[in-house]
């Protein structure tokens, strides 16, 4: 027991050094995605089929297929492609050779797929009457989107979108296994050096239950802030 | 045709999986709805706690603490199960119903408490003991609350079971994906046949809900 705890004590910074990149890849990847997320949210909703179809198979395929057969198709897929071409001497070279990348780009279009649908089903739930109003005033189509029909969407979905966040949050623990060094990659690599089975796992579980719990709050913060003028008025 | 064998071995990882994590959901959501302060206590304290922990770390978690308390409680019995080797299928399917079962907790408890309490005033009413209301006012009418929810379950445990190729030699769809294409060096394609292989999943999957999600509202309509 003496030892185990001693081993927690020893871990739990090299463990903490690793947080910044579990929290990097979250928020670039929920950036990206959710940036993704609108035209194809968007496109799903057009009159045109060809707009319309192709969006609804993207959030159909992404949806429909795990994770992690995504991460791997992106990053070995991609990276057998690489090699041996002029891309290996350009500029880029450095990037495309880090697994980091790779798993931003796997997980952002991740997140467009299911984001997307989230989108989708909350332009949808805005009141008609709204959309009604601001055409009464003349908007152009366009400023009715921007101005009416997204804002209100987004202030739907809002809570959903936290749930996918924290989604988001754990699933960067697959990066562990394209060589991405974050949380859950530092603690398995842990248990190979130190031949410790639970110590590093429960030390990575407990800063992954601190990270969900920090970043619900946030997302509170700005659930009440998008809110604030509905609260008011209660 | 490795990759059909894969295909089994993932649907029947998937099934087993899902059938603990019914059982489970059904407890827990009897214990978060329950009387006892202790018992809801538990019930969130596992709610809470799995569905705050990434997938892969609570499955190697429960991967190896399971393996090692089958060992322990076996050399306690007798030493000829030294080096006994844990059944990889069956502690995967372990750890992969125990993650569902927290979910699918959640679900129940909303579809029970979807239920119009007049009916269960109705079912004291008539003098049923409580198994017999659960048994035939709650159970069946929670099914029809519940089953976008089961469905949606049903769905992220089919994904979820890619996990477990984690784990080593588990023969299921994503890993001889990525043994077919560790051999071939074809990385692309084997993995786009996985994955095409894990949408024919989905999509059948798809249309029984749909049947099912028919036939239970077929009082509905």
């Amino acid at each position: 027991m003496d030892d185990s705890l001693a081993l927690f004590i020893e871990i739990v910074p090299t463990l903490l050094a690793a947080v910044p990149v579990t929290l990097v890849l979250t928020f670039l990847s929920a950036v990206i995605g959710n940036t993704l997320a609108l035209p194809v949210a968007v496109g799903s909703l057009s009159p045109h089929i060809y707009l319309r179809y192709p969006s609804l198979f993207y959030i159909f395929v992404m949806r429909g297929t795990p994770l992690l057969a995504q991460t791997y198709l992106i990053y070995y897929g991609l990276g057998e492609l690489f090699p041996g071409t002029w891309v290996q001497q350009s500029f880029l070279w450095p990037y495309l050779r880090d697994g980091f990348w790779y798993a931003i780009f796997a997980f952002s279009l991740n997140t467009a797929g299911y984001t997307g649908e989230i989108l989708r089903g909350a332009i949808l739930a805005v009141p008609k009457g709204e959309i009604e109003a601001a055409r009464a005033y003349g908007f152009s189509r366009f400023l009715i989107f921007w101005r009416v029909t997204l804002p209100r969407a987004i202030q739907i979905c809002l809570p959903t979108m936290t749930g996918e966040t924290i989604l988001l949050l754990k699933a960067t623990s697959l990066a562990s296994l394209i060589t991405v060094w974050e949380v859950m990659g530092t603690a398995r690599q842990i248990q190979k050096v130190t031949f410790r089975v639970y110590e590093p796992l429960i030390a990575a579980g407990i800063l992954y239950i601190l990270m969900v719990f920090i970043l619900t709050r946030l997302m509170m913060v700005v659930e009440q802030s998008i809110n604030r003028h509905r609260l008011a008025s209660v | 045709m490795r990759f059909v064998e894969g295909l089994v071995v993932t649907v029947e990882v998937s099934v087993a999986a899902y059938c603990i994590s019914l059982i489970l959901g059904l407890i827990g959501a009897g214990a978060k709805l329950s009387n006892s302060k202790v018992v809801r206590g538990i019930a969130d304290l596992y709610t809470t706690l799995v569905r705050a922990l990434p997938e892969l770390l609570l499955l190697l978690l429960i991967y190896f603490s399971g393996a090692d308390a089958i060992k322990f409680i076996l050399s306690l019995i007798s030493e000829d199960f030294e080096d006994f080797e844990i059944n990889t299928f069956a502690a995967a399917v372990a750890a992969l119903g125990f993650i569902g079962g927290a979910y699918m907790t959640e679900v129940m408890r909303g579809a029970i408490l979807s239920i119009p309490n007049s009916q269960i005033e109705a079912a004291k009413a008539c003098g049923m003991s409580r198994f017999l209301t659960l048994r035939r006012v709650i159970l069946p009418q929670m099914l029809r609350y519940a089953l976008p929810g089961m469905g949606n379950l049903w769905l992220s445990a089919t994904k979820d079971s890619s996990l477990i190729s984690v784990l080593g030699n588990t023969q299921d769809l994503l890993f001889m994906g990525y043994r077919a294409s560790a051999v071939t060096k074809h990385y692309g394609f084997f993995y786009s046949v996985a994955a095409i292989l894990f949408l024919a999943i989905t999509i059948i999957s798809m249309i029984v809900i749909k049947m099912l999600e028919a036939r239970v509202n077929r009082g509905y309509r």
